[in-house]
């Protein structure tokens, strides 16, 4: 799985460089976070802008990573979701949950 | 049950119980969607749905299917019959309690429990039954 962790403007940025998230790949998302946490990283945005495909293991490893931030103190927000992949976070209402940005750079406008 | 009287079209796949196998399955679903007559964005959606339902109902399979000599197999059959894009999903383990899996509740944030529930909601029928060659996890979809 491709994952790409940046520092920006203070913030940790972590960029899902797949098209798919599924049960085969959600794990090593879910522990990614979880390591990034363990290590100091704060305000964490997830940048999702190449995921065409999400199902709920997927969904799962991020609502890990949003409860992992809330124990810590931090942020944790989303960026660049495509449209099929915001349709699903809306029909779990989890769109609810999420600080959710169209963007990477509105997201670190914040 | 999906009737097998006018089956027009009939996919039937054998994977290994493996994730890494869940896209290959996702994405022969969601081209046989976009292979259906129709408006391009309608079976653009379907297409995504199909992906997710089949995705999600492998998933279960290969997480609840632990049994005997075909215990290393998930069977997918994938049909068009009558007016209905059908999905089984077959496995040779114990299975599970299908109807008792509750809806997410969205303030517990629980990580689990919304395969079954995309299934549901984006399925016309869906039913999971023990039957002589495994249990099935089946999933209709009309198509007019």
């Amino acid at each position: 799985m491709k994952l790409v962790t940046e520092q920006r403007d203070g913030r940790t940025v972590l960029m899902v460089k797949e098209g798919r998230l599924d049960a085969h790949n959600s794990g090593e998302l879910k522990d990614r976070i979880l390591k990034l946490f363990e290590e100091g990283g704060r305000d964490l945005v997830v940048d999702l802008g190449d995921v065409q495909f999400i199902d709920s293991s997927g969904l799962g490893a991020l609502l890990s990573g949003h409860k992992n931030a809330i124990q810590r103190s931090t942020g944790f927000a989303l960026a660049g979701l495509q449209p099929r992949v915001k349709a699903m976070f809306e029909l779990t209402r989890l769109q609810r949950v999420f600080e959710i940005y169209p963007g990477l750079r509105e997201a670190l406008d914040v | 049950m999906c009737k097998t009287s006018e089956t027009i079209l009939n996919l039937d796949i054998m994977v290994p119980s493996q994730t890494r196998y869940l896209r290959l399955i996702g994405n022969i679903a969601e081209q046989l969607a976009k292979h259906l007559d129709g408006e391009k964005s309608d079976r653009e959606t379907l297409a995504y749905h199909l992906n997710l339902v089949v995705t999600e109902a492998v998933t279960n399979a290969i997480q609840y299917g632990c049994a005997n000599d075909r215990k290393d197999k998930i069977r997918i059959l994938l049909s068009i019959e009558n007016s209905d894009l059908c999905v089984r999903v077959y496995d040779y383990g114990q299975g599970f309690d299908f109807e008792a899996v509750p809806i997410p509740d969205i303030d517990e944030l629980s990580e689990r429990g919304r395969g079954i529930f995309f299934i549901r909601s984006l399925m016309d029928h869906v039913e999971y039954r023990k039957t002589e060659s495994g249990n099935v996890l089946e999933m209709k979809k009309r198509l007019t």
